[in-house]
Formats: C-alpha cells, structure tokens, sequence
C-alpha cells in the first residue's frame, strides 16, 4: 500500500498509517512527518523523503527503512525491531533506546545513543555507518554502538563521547583521538569483541552494500566501562 | 573524632523496665543494639536516625529516643546543624545526601493563608446531610462545543475522573517497596483515585491496577515500553521535582536488585542513572514532541501529565506547557519529598508552592489558557486545610507522597537513602519490606483520604459551597496573616481585615 | 462616602426581591403592573436600590440598539458623545425623561441613544453587531470614569436607580412605556452601594439579568469569565451570572435550557441516574465548563428577546414561585407579588431547585 505524504500533517499521515490493513506501505513525498512507525509492530514502513522528528519512537517490532535523512529524535526509546537509514540522522538518535537494532548509513548528529540500556535478550544497537556528533553514548547503560567512519573523517568521534557510560559497549572503526572520560577504558578489539560486531556489520552491508568480513577484518577500538569502584560521591545527611 | 559524642539521638534505656527480650536488637536495622558475649546491651547512639521502631515495638516500654542532651557549641549562626554537616564533610569529602522535604525554618504560606466561612449573607451548607460533591475531572475544558445531526451535544475529550481531589505522587519501586506500592496502588483503586508508578517502571503483578495508575515517563525511561505506557489512565513526564529542580535521579547498583532489575529492564546491579534533562527535551517545542510521540504511542487515549518543579520563571513555563498539548500540569513546590537528593540542593533550590500555583494560575488566566490544562500541586500538602486553600488558590487537585508514607507507617527519620527503613517502606530489604503490612496500610491511607475528604467537605460547607469546582480558584475564599503586600499580590488575595 | 467603598471597588452583598412577568400573546401593557408587584415585596428592599427592565418598549426604533447611559457631569458625557459618534449612527439622543421626588435624589445625567454601528467601523472590527456594541460598552464601562452604560439592547431598556423600586419606577415613569415582558428588582445590598450604576437589572445587550442571593462560588466564576474577556466590573453576581449566560448562550452556542445545567448542573448522583446517552451529555457539559457551575443561593430572572426565563440554586436556597393566568406567566420571589397583579391564577408552583423554568412569546 502506498501514501502519497506531501501537504499531510502528522496525525493524518499516521492515522493513514495505522488504518492500513497491509503490512507493507510505503510512504511517498515524506517531508518532515513526525512520529512515523511511533509504536509501531509488525510492519515495513518505507518512507522516501525525510522523516520527520521521532521516527520510530517506541517502535515494538518490523521494520522502518527511511530512504534520505531522518531528522532528531530517531529511534527514541525504541523497544525493537529494525530501523534503516539510507541518509543521515539529527541528533538525539536512538536516546533511551531498549532494545532492536538501527543502522545509518551516513552521519549521526549530536548525542546518539544517549542512556541506551540492556535488559536480558533485548540488547539494542546503534550502527553509525558515518560519524558520530559530540557526546555519542552519554551515560550508555547498555547495548552496542559502532562508528565506521566509512569516509574516513579525520574525526571518527566528536568531543565528549562515552561520558558517564557505565555499561555497553563502544566501537569505532580505527582509532580515537578525542579524550575519553576516567570512567572508560579503549583497547583494540579482539577476536572475540568482533564477533559480537560482525552480525551488525553483516546486517549494515546488506543494507548499504559494501564487504562486511573486509570491514570486520579492519582494526576496531572497543570502549566499555572501567569497571572502577566509583568514588563514593555522597555522604549521607 | 569520637562520633558518638556528636551523635544526635540519644537512647535512654530504663533498666528497671527492660526484659533483656532482644526485640531492639532485632528491629533495628541501624545495628544500633548489640548484645555483647558478657550478655550487656551495647547501644551506638551514633547509629539511631530515630525512626521510634524500638521504642514502639519493645514490650516492655522500656526504651526513649530523645535529642541528644550533649551537643557541640552553636550560636544563632552556627546552629548545630551547620556545625555538624561541616564535620560530616571534612570526615568524608561527599556531597551531603538527605531524604523527605527541605525541613528548614522557612515560611509555609499555608499557614499564614485563613479560609472563609458563610455568615448571615448566605448559608453554610451541613455536608453530613446534604450533596456535597469532590468529584474533579482532569482534563481539558472549554472546548467549543458541537453537535452531531440530530443536533444534540457530542461529548468529546479524555479526562481522569477523580472522586476525591486527591492522588498518590510519584514514588518509584526502588525508592520506596513493593508492599508500600501495593498498598499504594489498592488504595487509589478504593478511593476512586490514582497513584503514580515513579520512574521505576511497573512491576507486573501491579498492572491489575491500570485504571488507578498513572506511569511516569522520566528522564531515564526505565521499564517504558509500548504496554507500560498503555497500562496506566494516564502518562506522566517527569521534567523536576520539587525536592531537586533540576537535577536527575541515581539508583545505585546496590539497590538494583531481584524484581527492581526485572521491573526497570536494567540488568541487576547496574546503576540506574537518571540524566538530569531528557536528552531529547533541550527546549519547549522538544516538550510538545514528547508529549506528541507519547500521544501517538497510545493513540491519543491518555492524558498526559507533565510534572515540573517549581522555580523561579515557573509561570512561563507553565504557560510554555499549556501550549505543548500537555493535558495536566503538576507543579511541585521546594518542600516537596524525595528519596534522596542533595541536602544543598534540596534546602536551597526552588520555590514555595504556593507562590508557584498562584502565579501560575493567574498567569494561565491571564493568557486566557487555563482552560487548556489542569493543575495538581504538590510538594508538602500535609492536611486538609492546605488542600483546601491549594485549591482555592487554583489547584484542581493536590498530589501527596509524604503525606501518604506517613499514613503507612514512616516516622520522617529522613534516612530513606540509608535504604533502612526499619519501617518496611523504603527499603528493598525483604525481611524489612514483610514488616510493612499491606491490608493495614492500604485501611489506613483509605481512612487518611476519607478523613480529608469529610474536613475538606465541612470546610466548604462552611463557605455555602457544595461542589469542588466552585472552589477551585475562588480566592475571595483566602485572607493572608502577616503577609506583605507583595506576597499577597503574588497570592492573588487579600488580607484579612479587608 | 469615600469612593473607595463604591460598588465596584468593594463586592457588597446583596439581599433581594425579584419579580417579572411576559404576555405569552405578545400583547403589551404599561409599566405600572409591574410596579405593584414589586412594591408587594417591599420589605424584601432597603431602599438601596431598585430596577426594572421591559421588552418591547420601543418598536419605533426596534432595530437600533438603544444606549441607556448614567453620566456623572457633562465633560464625561461630551467625551462619550465623541466616542459613540465615532462608531455608531446615532439616529436619536434625548435625556430619559423623568419624574422628580424627593424620594430619588442625587440622580446623576441619564441619557439615551438610539444607534447602529458604523458599517465602515463594523468591517474594520471584523466583529459581528452584537459584539461590536458589546465590546464598545466594556470599553466605555472600564475605562471611561463617571460614565456608564447600563442597558443595551435592541427594544428593549433597563432602568434603574438608588431607592426603593416602587419610588425608582414612579421616577422613571414606567406607567408611559409599554411592554411585552417586565422584571424588577428591589435590592437589599449590605452596604451602599453609593451610585446608581449597582443597581439592577444588569443588563447586556438583549439580556436583562435580576438575581437573589450572595453565591459561593462567584470568585471562581469572576476568574473564569474575565478569562474569557468580561470584566466584572461592579463585582456583584448578577454581573457575573450575566455573562455566563451571554458567553454559554451567544458565543458557545448553548440553549438556555443548556446553559442552566452548566449553572446549576445536576448532582453527579443525578447524572449517574439518567439514561446512557443523557448521562454522558449531562457530564460533558458539567466537566467541560466546571468552574461555571454557580453555587450558594440564587435566584434569577432572565430576560432576552421574546423570552423570560427563571432558575433556581440547585439547592433551592432561594423562594420562587411561578404563577400562570391564561396567556400571562408570572414570576415572583413571593407568591403575594404575583397575587397583586393577577388575583387569580391557573396555577401557582414553585420550581425545583435547579429546574429551568422557560416563558416565551408564541410565534
């Protein structure tokens, strides 16, 4: 099923959305539409133009592909399922995200994957085929993130990543040269770390195209929690 | 230093009463009382925060709590409490950390505020014989009306029907126990009322209580998935409380244990961090596109609540948020309880919320949006009377967390954060958590809003109302005592006398 | 008296008499009837204000709407005069005439106009008649000092005055007007009200408002309607209870019958009772307009064109009768008001509390 999107508003596109009876629609002529697949399970959404802020929020399960860029708030607190990004994305990508999988092919903004967490099986992931804007992972909690850095930006990170992660796991393509905070550890991924990646990356070529047991053959930094018994901040009063 | 010298309780023991029983020593989580190998009873007064459990659970009432009678040197400006929190710093080199409602002596205007009764010009209304209504909807009002073909009036519009103006504030499973959110939740079903899940998430055996519950949507979205937003009556979006504008929320690993984990989806021992904005709220048009996406999420079926503190700018940002869609607003004065916040920020940070929900109302008046939203004010409503002139002064309900902790059986030692309470309330210690009854506590915070509800039902009475509604806002109500005329400016009332 | 304490300045409640009746045939009669009534009652008054309003009384300019206006001396009348002559067509001004006594003294100028809004004035407000006179009203009543309009319908007039009514109906020589629908009101305010504006009937355009009773809820419902634009200015309830009527009628689209259960919705236990469909209309409207809910004692007749209607407090905390003779419908706070007039009646009732009693000419 096909939506034709331009002059809709958000509540009309989506209720167009939600009263379709395909499992499949695509929507056309997107442009800036808010909250597109917002809770949404089982279904392919296709959207072709730009999505609008808060694509994918809350989504369950299925899939979102979004061919262009999505704007802020991808993925927000998304709980499953898988989004693709065939452009770019905002900032605040996939904050507070719980569990599924999203992929973007090109850059992600300020602030991706802001206090993602990890609960038993739902595990998210935030794969950045591009770079990462400033303060990627801020207080990660749980879940994988991977910068590529497929254009081999000077600068695979901004400033300020990982601050405040105490759990989860962080992995860029070649090396970082952004100061990390006392809270984290980098060392070049093993063997054993890559195999967590690969199925990420086999997913991202898939998509994108490109090699993936090339990629996973290339170095990696992988950046997890130092695990330090944190300073005691408080005294109690 | 000798701790113990500074302690500040001071446990008396009447030897002629006591029956050597061990009780004190098995209540009291603090490790206060330690029975030594010669069989004497230690005492580390240092250790007791006064929750009163071994002076009420010793058979033999042989046990006094009492201010420690030996204190440090303290003037008019180095109080004790100054002096000690100073040695507390230089000993441990933390943030000092508090629990409960800034307890410092600063003006509750709640207090300075009298209510009106009728004389002569009109009668007072007997409540124990006439219709007396506390019923208040939540919701948006004033919507132009329309009509359907037959031209009659076509109901429109979600609204949280509240029996008493009255709810439970947010307390999260993790601050507080499961049995002190059962009771919680049991009770809001019985009152016709609601109680707020905190950011924690709600546990699985609580979704029974969906209709009473309103799950709150905070910075660190724990436990939010499509279900638990669908589960409740409505949806709160915590931006601040009042006990700690703008600062987030930290669960230690410790803490996050066994069904907590289970319940925020966080694995356990891990940490459960709060940031203090939500990182996609930057500014208000962010607000508008959570309070949208919530709406979506739950296909426009649940009101949606948004909770901020109450700070200076706080009449703007109530009318930024009346703007955002927002269906319900909660403002929650610096009084305003906490499981453990800053003691600086706590004391120091934020306003009265009484001051707040005045100006706000009038603000919203003013900008002709009042309408739009509703307001609930919290942050110390600790009787009748304060609800009362809170709603007078604009509220169209009050929220009570304290209020409602002490009626299950806490004893404001204000050590929630130790995560000992002796009490059974906040705590995740099971042997702890079983003392805390959970028939008894939901029978006594039932009798807690009935009782206000018939005091608050003879005060109106006494005003010749009979319906909340015409007291919500209707400040001729008020009179303020010894308030400057500024105050009662902000107050929108006048002075009594007048 | 200090200003200060002047109505407007200070709410004073107010004790009262109510009393009006309409020819259902549409058929007039002069003002002297409705006199009588309201002397009937005289002990209900203290002789701090009285008033009447009649429908009908001027079918030679029954399309103009007709100013009624008190001035406190004649700069602020020449300031008026300028403001109306901006935006109305005045096709006739004249003094109201009246008939001296020593009973009503102090009486400030009391002036009528019969006007149209200016065509050009009315395209540029973008407002439709009513609520461009309505709002030029507002306009003279809050900011122009010592003048006041205090009727403004279209055939149709208040008139009002400090005294007893009977003496403020002689004043005005009502016995020379003729009416389809007549109401009065003898005021029984606790304190001076210390001019004539505060008297009653308070009226907006086509509405005429009488009222007994100090209602409870009356700072809740000021806050409400000064949110949507109205300014109490004189701080009493009848004020207040006008424009609830005139905002849920004329700008939201109530009927009357509607708008009296906004007023004195029916209790929760009452609406729970009725039928699904009635029950969720009758809840609707009580949540979705809640802080119009009147509460405390009330009585009030209401009139508009073709139209009376009475209601009570929805605990019935003020007498009213309702009386019916052939094609006259009677309305009274005491029965021997309506018994002065019309000896004998079909029927006699009193309304139940919150119960909307509806008179209206025969089309």
């Amino acid at each position: 099923m096909e939506i034709y999107a331009k002059g809709m508003g958000y509540l009309q596109l989506n209720e167009a959305v939600r009263a379709c009876t395909d499992n499949r629609i695509s929507i056309r002529g997107c442009n800036g539409q808010r909250f597109i697949a917002c809770a949404s399970s089982g279904r392919q959404i296709d959207v072709h133009g730009v999505a609008g802020n808060g694509a994918g929020a809350y989504m369950e399960s299925g899939v979102l592909n979004v061919y262009g860029n999505a704007q802020d708030a991808l993925a927000d607190t998304m709980n499953g399922g898988e989004v693709y990004v065939f452009g770019s994305c905002g900032d605040a990508a996939a904050y507070a995200m719980r569990g599924g999988e999203v992929f973007v092919r090109g850059d992600a903004g300020y602030r991706a994957g802001v206090h993602m967490k990890e609960y038993g099986e739902h595990v998210p992931a935030l794969v950045i085929g591009g770079r990462a804007g400033c303060f990627l992972g801020e207080y990660l909690a749980g879940g994988i993130i991977a910068v590529l850095n497929l254009q081999n930006s000077a600068q695979a990170l901004g400033e300020e990543a990982a601050r405040g992660m105490h759990g989860g796991r962080i992995y860029v393509r070649g090396g970082i040269n952004v100061p990390l905070p006392d809270c984290v550890t980098a060392r070049t991924a093993d063997k054993e770390d890559m195999c967590v990646l690969a199925g990420y990356l086999k997913k991202f070529c898939a998509a994108f195209g490109g090699d993936a047991k090339k990629l996973a053959a290339e170095e990696f930094t992988l950046i997890t929690p130092a695990n330090k018994a944190s300073k005691r901040l408080y005294a109690g009063n | 230093m000798n701790a113990r010298a500074r302690a500040e309780f001071e446990i008396l023991k009447d030897a002629s009463r006591c029956i050597d029983c061990g009780v004190c020593e098995k209540q009291c989580a603090n490790g206060v009382y330690k029975k030594a190998a010669d069989g004497r009873l230690l005492i580390a007064d240092e250790k007791c925060v006064n929750c009163q459990r071994c002076v009420e659970m010793c058979p033999a009432g042989a046990l006094k709590v009492i201010r420690n009678r030996n204190t440090p040197q303290s003037d008019g400006n180095w109080h004790l409490r100054a002096v000690r929190e100073i040695y507390r710093q230089a000993e441990t080199g933390g943030v000092l950390l508090s629990s409960m409602g800034n307890p410092c002596d600063m003006p509750a205007y709640f207090d300075r505020i009298a209510v009106n009764a009728s004389q002569v010009t009109n009668p007072p209304i007997d409540p124990l014989r006439e219709p007396m209504e506390t019923r208040v909807y939540l919701g948006a009002q004033n919507r132009q009306i329309t009509r359907g073909r037959d031209g009659k009036i076509q109901p429109e519009g979600k609204a949280l029907r509240l029996e008493v103006p009255v709810m439970f504030s947010a307390m999260s499973y993790g601050s507080i126990s499961y049995n002190a959110h059962a009771a919680l939740a049991r009770a809001a079903r019985e009152l016709g009322t609601y109680y707020n899940t905190g950011e924690g998430g709600l546990h699985r055996d609580f979704y029974e209580y969906g209709e009473n519950t309103i799950v709150q949507v905070a910075s660190g979205r724990f436990g939010v998935h499509k279900d638990y937003l669908n589960a409740g009556a409505a949806i709160e979006i915590k931006m601040g409380q009042g006990a700690k504008p703008g600062i987030g929320g930290h669960l230690p690993g410790e803490k996050t244990v066994g069904d907590i984990s289970v319940t925020r989806m966080i694995p356990p021992g891990s940490d459960a961090i709060s940031p203090a904005p939500h990182h996609d709220i930057y500014s208000i048009e962010d607000l508008r596109q959570l309070v949208d996406s919530l709406k979506e999420a739950t296909r426009y079926q649940k009101p949606i609540f948004v909770k901020v503190a109450a700070v200076h700018n706080i009449a703007a940002i109530a009318g930024g948020i009346a703007r955002s869609g927002a269906d319900v607003i909660v403002l929650d004065g610096w009084r305003g309880g906490t499981g453990a916040a800053p003691t600086r920020i706590r004391d120091n940070v934020g306003i009265p919320v009484e001051l707040a929900l005045a100006s706000v109302d009038s603000r919203l008046r003013a900008e002709g949006i009042r309408d739009r939203v509703c307001l609930v004010a919290g942050g110390s409503i600790r009787n009748s009377a304060d609800m009362v002139k809170a709603i007078a002064l604009g509220a169209d309900a009050v929220y009570i967390g304290t209020a409602a902790l002490i009626a299950m059986g806490c004893h404001v030692c204000r050590s929630c954060h130790s995560g000992r309470c002796n009490w059974g309330i906040a705590t995740q210690q099971p042997e702890l958590v079983a003392r805390l009854n959970v028939d008894e506590a939901v029978k006594r915070l039932v009798n807690l809003v009935t009782a206000w509800k018939h005091e608050m039902e003879e005060m109106m009475g006494g005003m010749g109302i009979n319906a909340i509604e015409a007291l919500r806002g209707n400040r001729l109500m008020l009179r303020g005592l010894g308030l400057n005329s500024r105050e009662l400016d902000i107050l929108g009332i006048m002075h009594a006398g007048e | 008296m200090e200003e200060r304490f002047f109505e407007g300045n200070v709410r004073i409640p107010s004790g009262c008499a109510i009393s009006g009746f309409i020819h259902r045939d549409g058929r007039v009669s002069d003002g002297g009837a409705i006199i009588t009534s309201i002397a009937a009652m005289h002990e209900r008054s203290n002789g701090l204000g009285g008033g009447f309003a009649g429908y009908g009384i001027y079918p030679e300019y029954k399309d103009y709407y007709a100013l009624h206006l008190f001035y406190s001396d004649k700069v602020v009348k020449r300031e008026c005069e300028s403001f109306l002559e901006e935006r109305f067509d005045i096709i006739n001004l004249s003094k109201i005439p009246v008939r001296k006594t020593p009973k009503i003294v102090d009486e400030p100028l009391i002036w009528r106009y019969f006007v149209k809004p200016l065509p050009t004035r009315l395209a540029e407000s973008q407002l439709d008649e009513d609520e461009f006179v309505s709002r030029c009203a507002f306009r003279i009543n809050t900011y122009m000092k010592g003048a006041y309009v205090f009727s403004c319908g279209k055939n149709m007039g208040a008139f009002k005055a400090v005294g007893y009514p009977e003496d403020v109906g002689e004043f005005y020589r009502l016995d020379e007007y003729k009416a389809y629908s007549w109401m009065a009101h003898g005021r029984y305010p606790t304190n001076t009200p210390g001019w004539w504006g505060g008297a009653h009937p308070f009226c907006l355009l086509d509405m005429a408002v009488v009222h007994n009773g100090e209602i409870s809820s009356y700072d809740a419902n000021r806050r409400n309607m000064e949110m949507y634009g109205y300014k109490c200015n004189l701080q009493t309830d009848t004020e207040v209870i006008t424009y609830i009527f005139d905002y849920l009628v004329r700008k939201q689209g109530l009927t009357l019958k509607e708008a009296c259960a906004v007023i004195a919705a029916p209790f929760w236990h009452k609406i729970e009772r009725m039928p699904q469909q009635e029950r969720e209309r009758a809840e609707y409207l009580r949540r979705n307009f809640s802080g119009l809910l009147v509460t405390g004692p009330f009585s009030v007749i209401l009139g508009y064109k073709g139209g009376l209607l009475a209601i009570n407090d929805r605990l019935k905390l003020r007498s009213m009768v309702v009386g019916e003779y052939k094609n006259t419908t009677y309305i009274a706070s005491e029965e021997c008001a309506i018994r002065a007039i019309a000896p004998v009646l079909d029927r006699l009732y009193a309304p139940e509390g919150g119960e909307a009693v509806i008179a209206e000419v025969m089309r």
